[in-house]
């Protein structure tokens, strides 16, 4: 019983065998914070755990239209539904394929850019002036307004023959050539690039914005005894300080982004999907709703959520030994 | 303990709370004074004026056996993931508007209510529906999920006085369409516009160029067969109007719906449509006269097959979980009632789907007599499978995106459509477990 003791060095005054453990009378209301977590963590389970697990377990079936007024009848077909999205010689893999290379590319440009316009932003109205108020509700305009009303409105600028962009671009500013298409097409990528930044920028900027609060006013005024000019401050000061808030706002961005279903929902329509615009999440909403094929689009889901796992996993990992080394 | 069992309270509570806000919607029981819903389709010239053209006579039919209609009209673009959701979910309408072509589809699901025996005759029996449009209703050889309500049919639509001042006659031919609809491209205005962003109309005339050629999309055991020769040419065939006729404004391929190339047309931007014969609605609310322009089948190519539209049409559908049967079988007996029938005859400009009704839908005997030809006598059904709304998902997604390749710059090949072709059918056989 005692020779536990002896790696704690001499100080054997523990009584030779444990006296019986006291009864510890609970504090009162112990309860309560429980009971106040319940509803959270029963909707949690309800809103994303269960879907979820639901969403695996479909991914193992053959769930089609012949099933879908009664799931529990649908077929157990194992990793078939896996094996078809990742064969890339099929043209349901390859259509996967090359819709997430298209998200790729969207992500970096959208997060990307986004960051640039917000930190721009955000350091432009760091100092005080009149009318910062002024341009910082400007800026969060787009983050007020309904996501759908937003979009619709782009939607009516970029038609070809009505929208106001090629009506500024060709009848204002007498560009040469004909009018192209936005929203069909290879320009449908650069659309949906253009509107997911519109949306995004003002999050970055709002938290920039927060972030660049924190930093005191003196460690600049000490720079700039010592000669700094503005570039080398951001770059030796604002950066590394913000760097807690660019590791969870990268992140964040990331996530919303790459599983955007919105943007391209609302800009081309449930019926039409240019491919150059065909983002992973509304690829795989069309495969599971033009052919009724749930089974098949639950493994892409699947794949997709792994897939941000693993990316989210390397990140943090990344941006904590950095941390740690700093 | 006492604790626990406020512990155990407060779970039941939430749980039941969460329980009845999923099942909140499902209310009534069978009989007068029950509430029935109801999806309509979008049959006018918008979903505003189908509430319009609906409510006098839904009220009537609550006037008649005191049960309320809840309405809510669907946009076609939305009414099928609309009813995928409801299926999915067991919570759906009492009843239905569905495209007919997709009765066989949404039979294969098991959530509809088959008219067996005793419905059929509640509603009034089988006879009192044309056989044609009855045999919409669902696959062969079982009891129908669907009843016949409305009746359309395809027809070629032409402006009547570009065609005189251009010395032309309404086409018989394809031949003849390529060569009035070149002449009648001008600087500002074309031969043609065609709902070429709309998946359902892109798939419609994917089938009906297709079918001319003797083209078929299922074999007997309900396999797709997308990628026959003759489906390609007729597609092809279809795609050349704007890719190498070039009688079709690029611009039509961001045309989502078939309204929207109607109103070119009553506007005078265009001499000819391809629409169903609900287009007169449209056609008549921008001004044109139904004497300006005149109706005739949409035509073959020289020595091909005559058929020149399917029997299309909108059919009526009860929920099999309806808690208010009795109710739902009343409403579909009063909907394709000969009274009712008549009141929307016109508003809708639809053919009569009963049994010695005359088309009431124009006042032009010549228009009504070539419609009423054309569902009788040319037409070829689409596909009775179960497979067949997913035909028409695949085979009209891939359709918008050829036009849209071919209305930026690109070019479509033959090869090209089998490709596309071979996508949507692989798209189809997975989904049916091959």
């Amino acid at each position: 019983m005692s020779t536990t003791t002896d790696v704690r060095g001499p100080a054997t005054t523990t009584p030779p065998a444990a006296p019986p453990k006291p009864k510890r009378r609970r504090p009162k209301g112990w309860w309560l914070p429980f009971l106040l977590l319940l509803p959270a963590i029963l909707f949690e389970l309800l809103i994303h755990v269960v879907p979820m697990l639901t969403g695996i377990w479909i991914s193992f079936t053959q769930l089609t239209k012949f099933f879908i007024a009664n799931w529990g009848e649908a077929p157990f077909v194992g990793f078939k539904n896996y094996t078809v999205a990742l064969d890339f010689t099929s043209s349901i893999g390859s259509g996967l394929y090359k819709s997430f290379f298209v998200t790729v590319g969207f992500t970096i440009l959208v997060v990307g850019l986004s960051w640039v316009l917000g930190m721009s932003a955000a350091v432009a109205l760091q100092g005080r002036f009149r009318g910062r108020s002024f341009f910082r509700t400007l800026f969060l305009v787009p983050y007020a307004l309904p996501l759908y009303a937003g979009i619709i409105t782009w939607k009516f600028m970029f038609q070809k023959d009505t929208g106001a962009i090629n009506h500024f671009l060709f009848d204002n500013l007498h560009l040469p050539g004909d009018k192209p298409f936005w929203l069909i097409g290879g320009n449908a990528f650069w659309s949906i690039v253009i509107v997911a930044i519109w949306r995004l920028w003002p999050f970055a900027f709002l938290m920039l914005m927060a972030g660049l609060q924190s930093i005191p006013t003196d460690v600049y005024e000490a720079s700039a005894v010592d000669g700094a000019k503005p570039f080398r401050q951001w770059r030796a000061i604002t950066l590394p300080m913000l760097r807690p808030v660019n590791a969870v706002l990268l992140l964040v961005m990331f996530l919303w982004t790459f599983n955007d279903f919105n943007t391209p929902y609302v800009l081309f329509g449930s019926t039409a999907q240019p491919a150059a615009g065909d983002l992973i999440s509304f690829h795989i909403y069309n495969a599971s709703f033009l052919t009724w094929n749930f089974g098949s689009g639950a493994a892409m889901s699947v794949l997709l959520l792994l897939f941000l796992l693993v990316v989210t996993g390397i990140y943090l990992l990344f941006v904590n030994r950095r941390n740690r080394n700093a | 303990m006492r604790k626990r069992a406020i512990a155990a309270a407060a779970v039941a509570a939430a749980v039941s709370l969460v329980v009845a806000g999923c099942s909140s919607s499902g209310s009534g029981s069978s009989s007068s004074g029950a509430t029935i819903t109801y999806w309509a389709s979008n049959q006018g010239t918008s979903l505003a004026n189908d509430k319009q053209v609906l409510t006098p006579v839904l009220d009537e039919f609550t006037k008649e056996t005191g049960v309320k209609v809840k309405l809510e009209v669907i946009g076609w673009n939305d009414l099928q993931t609309r009813i995928q959701t409801a299926v999915t979910s067991g919570q759906g309408p009492d009843v239905l508007n569905i495209g007919n072509t997709w009765a066989a589809s949404l039979q294969a699901t098991g959530a509809f209510l088959p008219f067996d025996d005793a419905s059929m005759k509640s509603i009034g029996g089988s006879d009192k529906f044309v056989k044609t449009a009855l045999e919409t209703g669902g696959a062969p050889g079982k009891p129908v999920t669907s009843v016949p309500l409305y009746g359309l049919a395809y027809g070629l639509y032409y402006n009547k006085k570009m065609y005189s001042d251009a010395g032309l006659q309404p086409p018989t031919t394809w031949e003849e369409l390529v060569t009035a609809a070149k002449k009648l491209t001008t600087g500002t205005q074309y031969g043609f516009s065609l709902a070429a962003g709309s998946y359902t109309e892109n798939v419609h005339f994917a089938f009906i160029n297709a079918s001319q050629n003797g083209g078929e999309w299922f074999d007997s055991k309900g396999n797709p067969t997308f990628t026959q020769q003759a489906n390609i040419d007729g597609i092809k065939r279809y795609l050349d109007l704007m890719q190498t006729d070039k009688v079709v404004n690029p611009s039509n391929a961001q045309y989502d719906n078939g309204v929207q190339a109607v109103n070119d047309f009553a506007t005078g931007k265009v001499a000819m449509i391809l629409s169903q014969n609900n287009a007169d609605a449209s056609i008549v609310s921008n001004g044109m006269k139904s004497d300006q322009y005149g109706v005739v089948p949409f035509p073959a190519p020289e020595g091909a097959k005559k058929i020149a539209s399917f029997p299309a049409g909108i059919n009526l559908s009860i929920f099999k979980n309806t808690k208010n049967k009795d109710a739902a079988l009343k409403f579909v007996k009063y909907m394709t009632s000969e009274s009712t029938q008549g009141k929307l005859a016109k508003p809708y400009a639809v053919l009569p789907v009963l049994n010695g009704v005359k088309p009431g839908f124009t006042d032009n005997a010549d228009e009504a007599a070539t419609f009423q030809k054309i569902y009788n006598d040319m037409t070829k059904p689409l596909p009775l499978v179960p497979a067949e709304d997913q035909f028409e998902n695949t085979v009209g997604k891939a359709m918008n995106d050829m036009f849209a390749k071919i209305a930026t710059g690109s070019t479509v090949s033959d090869a090209d459509i089998k490709t596309a072709m071979q996508n949507a059918q692989d798209q189809v056989k997975q989904s049916l477990g091959g």
